[in-house]
């Protein structure tokens, strides 16, 4: 009717700044209870971000020492004839190996029948699943064992009844230094050197190790290998593990067993997947019962909340303004709870970590990811109650009780 | 279309009129009150510009309650009016129909010649956002706000800056004479003071409209008479008022009373009493 209409306001947006404000005005005076339902996405996210640091850290550390055993090492057995009867490997069979192109050392252990004691008053049936072995001078280089006290043995030696024990072998004869001797295959050998565990060659772990010569000339060792170990370049490592059997064993390859012992370890490296996987889901559970947490936080503070809410509709907020309101609201609750439950998480992989004597790892991305996927917990879970808040007409908002 | 600066600053000052609607004379103040609404009436010069227009504009809420039956009423620029009548009679719903807080279930409400039937939400929270503004009983005061924050946000849903809403909630305050409480948080403040306030958030963004829901009902009758002298000054400087009272002596001191029994417009006397 009236011909005089003035030019219609133009709806305003808030600035990012004031959104941010708005959003986080509910949680001002409610400081418990935000503290409380963020807590639940906290625990949730910290035992995820828990879970992921603790085996990444417990993988670097694998890595690790992966990296430093080397994954280049292979090792040849006899396996069975066809006939079921034990092969034997040819007595030069690590000089063989030695001849193949990208080897770069082998060397090699025999089996021998002799059995260690302590002494001779022992019965000779307790062997305390001791090993004897014959050892290449060169063992220890090409295996990555250590010597923890004591020397190796060399050509002087290695004629002589000397002995070097294993790490295991050393503590069931109770020999802890050098000097003394032990009853080997009959007679009295001088313990002439100690070793540490040796990861990738755990069988010299409980083994007595004694000179090639030596063995022969004492134990009646055949001079046939039975482990030969070969360390080659570390990109040819398929193409010689291809090889080592037709080059020990021309006429049948297939009674050579050829390993890699690094794969035991990769494979555990794999296994921590599955362990993870499992673990995590349990994470996610509890974040969703954070985010259902959220939820009901935020529907109670509709309820309680309704006349701010007509107070905004009346100074001008629309129903989006009012919505983007308590979506914020939840997302910062729920991302608040995720940066809390990351921090947490973190600050316990790293004490599990140190007290391991782990290398501390943890991806930035499952950080990130963490609190972004709170954040979208706290989007879900917000949605339904800032929808009703903004569905709210402005007077049915504004009516007390 | 608001200049800011066209709203008048201190008590005091006795500059003419609400903001110039472009292409029309703003109405003297002092002769706003009162003023029958007849063109031509005022030797040549053009009545004050309509502000609100109900035309049988009617409540039903769900359930059946007619809260507001076919009402007629309009209000001028420059006006003070009361709305009368009992509890229960339809006031608020009235006031919320102005406030275009609620939609009518029937008939037509404008806001300076809008159809508000017409209108998005969005349209309408902005013209509530810039052109009305509410005072209510209970005065809905966030307790966490410094009286100046409380204030300044009357302005949060223009999009303007942090900074100069608050710069332009210390004027306002000031205009309420609570210029030395603006840090002072509602618990601090006496109930008229947070009235004060309150009125101070619903004029900072210099409305065409103000609608006050029984704004001395929670007061005693001091702080009341204080609140109502703060209405009436700001009408003497151009700001147009509705307000809802049951006090029968204050309404009879304004200049216009509307008076609603059992959802009815039963009278509207424009007689005007001199205040
Ligand atoms: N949201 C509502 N739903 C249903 N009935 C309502 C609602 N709001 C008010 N009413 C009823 O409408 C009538 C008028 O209410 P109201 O406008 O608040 O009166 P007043 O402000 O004059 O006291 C009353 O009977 C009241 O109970
Ligand atoms: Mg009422």
């Amino acid at each position: 009717m009236t011909a005089r209409s003035e030019k219609l306001p133009t709806p305003a947006r808030l600035r990012p700044r004031d959104v941010l404000a708005v959003g986080l005005s509910g949680l001002r005076g409610r400081k418990l209870r935000a503290v409380l339902s963020a807590l639940g996405i906290a625990i949730g996210v910290a035992a995820m971000v828990a879970v992921v640091g603790i085996g990444t850290s417990s993988q670097a550390r694998l890595a690790d020492q992966i990296a430093k055993l080397g994954t280049n090492l292979l090792t040849v057995a006899p396996g069975q004839s066809f006939a079921g009867t034990a092969a034997q490997l040819p007595s030069d069979a690590d000089a063989m190996v030695e001849r193949i192109g990208p080897v770069e050392s082998a060397t090699a252990t025999g089996k021998t029948d002799a059995t260690v004691r302590r002494n001779d008053r022992i019965e000779p049936g307790i062997t305390g699943g001791i090993q004897v072995l014959a050892s290449r001078e060169d063992l220890l280089g090409t295996v990555g064992g250590k010597l923890r006290a004591g020397r190796f043995l060399d050509a002087a030696t290695g004629n002589f009844p000397t002995v070097v024990l294993g790490d295991t072998a050393a503590k069931r004869l109770g020999v802890t230094e050098p000097g003394g001797q032990v009853w080997l295959g009959g007679q009295w050998f001088t313990v002439i050197g100690l070793l540490d565990p040796v990861p990738l060659a755990d069988d010299l772990d409980v083994s007595a190790l004694v000179g090639w010569e030596a063995a022969i000339k004492y134990l009646g060792f055949s001079g046939n290998p039975t482990t030969v170990y070969t360390r080659t370049a570390e990109s040819a490592v398929e193409a010689v593990r291809d090889v080592l059997a037709p080059t020990v064993n021309p006429k049948n390859p297939n009674e050579v067993k050829v390993s890699r012992p690094s794969d035991a370890l990769a494979a555990q490296l794999a296994a921590k997947d599955t362990f993870n996987a499992l673990l995590l889901g349990l994470g996610a559970v509890a974040l969703l019962v954070g985010g259902v947490g959220v939820a009901n936080t935020m529907v109670i503070a509709v309820l309680e909340r309704r006349q701010e809410i007509g107070l905004r509709r009346a100074l001008g907020a629309h129903r989006g303004q009012i919505r983007t309101q308590f979506l914020t609201e939840a997302v910062t609750l729920a991302g608040l709870g995720g940066i809390a439950g990351a921090a947490l998480g973190g600050a316990a992989t790293y004490a599990y970590a140190t007290a391991k004597d782990w290398p501390f790892a943890i991806p930035i991305a499952a950080l990130a990811g963490a609190v972004a996927a709170s954040a979208l917990v706290g989007a879900v879970a917000g949605l339904y109650p800032a929808g009703r808040a903004a569905r709210l007409t402005p007077t049915e908002a504004l009516a007390t009780g | 279309m608001t200049a800011p600066d066209a709203y008048p600053g201190a008590a005091g000052d006795r500059r003419p009129g609400p903001p110039a609607i472009p292409g029309q004379a703003a109405a003297p103040a002092s002769t706003a009150p009162g003023f029958p609404g007849v063109p031509g009436g005022h030797g040549g010069l053009e009545p004050p510009g309509e502000v609100i227009t109900l035309q049988g504009a009617g409540k039903t809420y769900p359930g059946g309650l007619t809260a507001l039956d076919n009402a007629d009423l309009t209000i001028r620029e420059g006006e003070l009016v009361a709305i009368v009548g009992p509890s229960g009679s339809g006031k608020s719903t009235l006031l919320n129909l102005m406030g275009t807080l609620d939609r009518p279930s029937s008939g037509r409400v404008e806001v300076l010649g809008h159809d508000v039937a017409t209108l998005s939400d969005r349209r309408l929270s902005a013209v509530r956002a810039r052109w009305i503004g509410f005072v209510f009983q209970q005065f809905f005061l966030s307790p966490h706000l410094s009286a100046l924050d409380n204030v300044a946000t009357g302005l949060l849903y223009h999009g303007i800056g942090h900074s100069r809403r608050r710069e332009r909630a210390a004027e306002a305050l000031t205009r309420v004479g609570l210029g030395h409480r603006l840090d002072h948080k509602p618990h601090e403040l006496s109930g008229g003071e947070r009235q004060r306030t309150a009125i101070a958030r619903a004029v900072v963004s210099r409305p065409r409209i103000v609608l006050a829901d029984e704004p001395t009902g929670a007061l005693d009758s001091t702080s009341g008479a204080a609140v109502v002298q703060l209405l009436r000054d700001l009408n003497a400087q151009g700001t147009t008022i509705a307000v809802i009272t049951h006090d029968r002596q204050l309404a009879d001191s304004l200049p216009r009373r509307v008076r609603i029994l059992d959802g009815r417009i039963q009278e509207d006397d424009m007689a005007g009493t001199a205040a």
